[in-house]
């Protein structure tokens, strides 16, 4: 029994000084990674070339996700605010909570899983076929051709995607509550447009998005890089990018929230 | 994939979402005042400002015209500091009048303000001279007590 | 000064932490000609290849790959050495995202500035060299296994390197594919004057197309030689190794305790 309790102990330290010594590793790479981001941003090229896989590909889900949560805000939103008789704020309610916490969050976590996935198993795999090797025998460094035009669409992407996702959003609740349920579109508007300010919503959830997208992009090019060279390891690597970046992305969610509306309303 | 395709598509999506971003800030947020660089900040001492916050509005008739960008206590004369961004659009007399409020029985507070009769009008960085403290509740009922007891 | 010799490797060492992979070997390698490096899995041949690139660096001793030696280079010095080696992967290691076309082009593209018209003239002759020019427009993932090594060693002459390195470029190919190979091997080697590099286990087919043999036992050199030399050999090693012998030098069974102790059967009465 002792035994047993020891070495699940163990086990946990083991799991912890693995976990940091990754983080080290991880941070590492991430400032390798934009180091050797010159190539990209000359060639810009490159990167166009990704924002194509990680941007435009995402594009449906992140239309599609952003006008379902914008509908179902405005149908729960009108149901609770007509007990109190403050329908008209419906408005509001549905861009305050896009455009601050559900746009940048709700994208992020999609694009977690959507593109972040896709760049994991692409280095990966590219790893796993030699491809990566033999780029650096024919003097070509692949975290500079490879990784880093892949981190920086990511970093451009992510934060239009949010947007995408939060004016979908907003045009979601309109169509609920408008369209369907009859507010009134000037209401609906108009109490938006006094409630949401500039720089303390739509700055904030746009600086929080590019965190993200930071976040997001350098979890899985490093994930991709370090996997094992083979199916398993590749398989893994991918899991543990969707279920690391998610956690990453909430986690700083709350930090930047935290530091962003800290003695403010 | 053909590279001019690709291209077209990448710049289908990166004009799609810069358009949202600039809806998000010009539709669904009030980009005007804040942001602007079209603006002139004004200061008020205020006795008691009861539940004013940074960003409440500042109105003139019932028009948005600025907004509180700032709030301190002064330790010279123990009362707070209001500075607010004004829209430049809209300048007022020497002589107006600002006063703390409440827009309806529970909502936020606000700064109003009904302009005077001067010839001079407000510049940048001046204070306003003639202020009005916002209703606390228990000083009401304290003065409603006093004058009955007075009476 | 060694114009004769592309490559020569003197008193090479290397350990992966306490286990040594490679023990004092010697190995000249002149220009021009094919040489095979043979020997059984995880003899160190791969090490070896690695060691020439630069990937690794030698316990002690070193490789000389036209003058400099190449682990006392600088990266960028490095980087710049390699432009003059090409590699050849087992599998080829195309670039799946790129077309076969653009695959070739990498390192012109990468590498030089040469316009688009005559990057597309040297990529399509490369391709004419190994046979393949109707091929250009494809994608990897629909050539076949032979065709996407002719391909990579058409993307590994790109730059006419002055010497290739092939990992094991027979394995997994039907007849057809691997005599094709092979030829393209040495008609390459000997039309660019480059020098050539094969690992292999493929003993019939690389002592068909190489000029000398080195073969790779427990890190050190157990035999060398022409072809000819290497097939009349009475070396036990080499003989085991080319006639594909069960039991000899290298030994069948991986070291063991006795086989009634392990069974359990105790040492008393049969």
């Amino acid at each position: 029994m002792s035994k047993y309790l020891v070495s699940a102990i163990q086990n946990i330290g083991h799991r912890v000084i693995e976990g940091i010594w990754r983080l080290g590793v991880g941070t590492r790479f991430f400032l390798l990674v934009l180091l050797k981001s010159g190539t990209s941003l000359r060639r810009f090229n490159l990167v166009i070339r990704e924002l194509y896989f990680t941007g435009v590909l995402s594009l449906i889900i992140i239309v599609v996700s952003g006008l379902f949560v914008g509908m179902v805000l405005g149908l729960q939103g009108y149901e609770t605010l007509q007990k109190y008789g403050s329908e008209s704020a419906v408005g509001t309610l549905v861009a305050l909570s896009l455009v601050r916490e559900l746009g940048p969050v709700v994208a992020a976590l999609l694009f977690a899983s959507r593109a972040g996935s896709a760049i994991t198993a692409e280095i990966g795999l590219m790893k796993a076929t030699e491809q990566l090797a033999a780029m650096g025998l024919m003097a070509v460094d692949p975290v500079a051709r490879v990784v880093a035009p892949r981190f920086w669409s990511g970093v451009i992407s992510m934060p239009l995607l949010a947007a995408i996702f939060s004016v979908m959003g907003v045009f979601g609740g309109y169509l609920v509550t408008v369209v369907f349920i009859g507010v009134d579109q000037g209401t609906y508007w108009s109490q938006m447009q006094s409630a949401v300010d500039f720089h303390f919503d739509i700055l904030n959830g746009f600086i929080k998005s590019c965190f993200f997208g930071v976040a997001i992009t350098a979890i899985a090019v490093f994930e991709g890089y370090d996997a094992p060279p083979t199916a398993e390891g590749v398989s893994r690597a991918t899991t543990r990018t969707v279920v690391t970046s998610s956690l990453v992305i909430l986690g700083l969610d709350f930090i930047l929230t935290a530091f962003m509306f800290r003695g403010v309303s | 994939m053909q590279r001019t395709t690709l291209d077209l598509w990448v710049g289908i999506f990166v004009i799609v979402g810069i358009g949202a971003l600039m809806m998000l800030s010009l539709k669904v947020g009030n980009l005007n005042i804040n942001s602007s660089t079209q603006s002139y900040v004004l200061t008020g001492h205020f006795e008691n400002i009861g539940g004013l916050k940074v960003r409440a509005p500042v109105k003139s008739a019932g028009v948005v015209v600025g907004r509180v960008t700032n709030i301190q206590f002064n330790t010279q004369t123990y009362d707070a500091v209001v500075t607010m961004a004004m829209d430049s659009s809209f300048s007022f007399p020497k002589d107006t009048f600002a006063s703390i409020l409440t827009s309806g029985l529970l909502g936020e507070q606000y700064i109003g303000l009904s302009a005077g009769g001067d010839e001079v009008m407000l510049k940048d960085g001046d204070n306003i001279m003639k202020t009005n403290s916002a209703m606390v509740l228990e000083e009401l009922i304290g003065r409603f007590l006093f004058n009955k007891a007075s009476e | 000064m060694s114009s004769e010799n592309l490559i020569e490797i003197n008193d090479l060492n290397f350990s992966y932490s306490t286990r040594a992979i490679l023990k004092g070997i010697h190995m000249t390698m002149p220009r021009g000609k094919v040489i095979a490096i043979m020997g059984g899995s995880g003899s160190g041949k791969t090490t070896l290849l690695r060691l020439i690139s630069g990937e690794v660096k030698p316990s002690s001793g070193h490789v000389k790959f036209s003058g400099n030696i190449v682990h006392e280079l600088s990266r960028d010095q490095l980087f710049k050495l390699r432009r003059k080696m090409g590699m050849l992967f087992q599998f080829g290691a195309l670039f799946t995202d790129l077309s076969v076309f653009d695959n070739v082009a990498f390192q012109m593209r990468e590498h030089t500035n040469l316009t688009e018209s005559m990057i597309r003239d040297l990529v399509l002759m490369k391709l004419n060299a190994v046979g393949l020019r109707g091929a250009h427009h494809l994608m990897p993932n629909e050539l076949s296994g032979g065709m996407a090594r002719r391909v990579a060693l058409a993307r590994s002459i790109a730059l006419d390197p002055m010497l290739i390195m092939y990992d094991e470029p027979f394995t997994g190919l039907d007849p057809i594919s691997l005599s094709v190979i092979g030829n393209l091997i040495r008609r390459l080697t000997d039309t660019l004057g480059m020098t050539s590099i094969i690992v292999s286990h493929d003993v019939q087919k690389s002592l068909e197309i190489v000029d000398y043999v080195y073969f790779i036992a427990d890190g050190v050199i157990a035999a060398e030689g022409t072809p000819a030399d290497v097939l009349a050999s009475t070396a036990p090693f080499v003989h085991q190794f080319i006639h594909g012998e069960e039991d000899g030098p290298v030994p069948f069974h991986y070291p063991a305790h006795s086989y009634r102790q392990d069974l359990d059967l105790g040492e008393v009465g049969v």
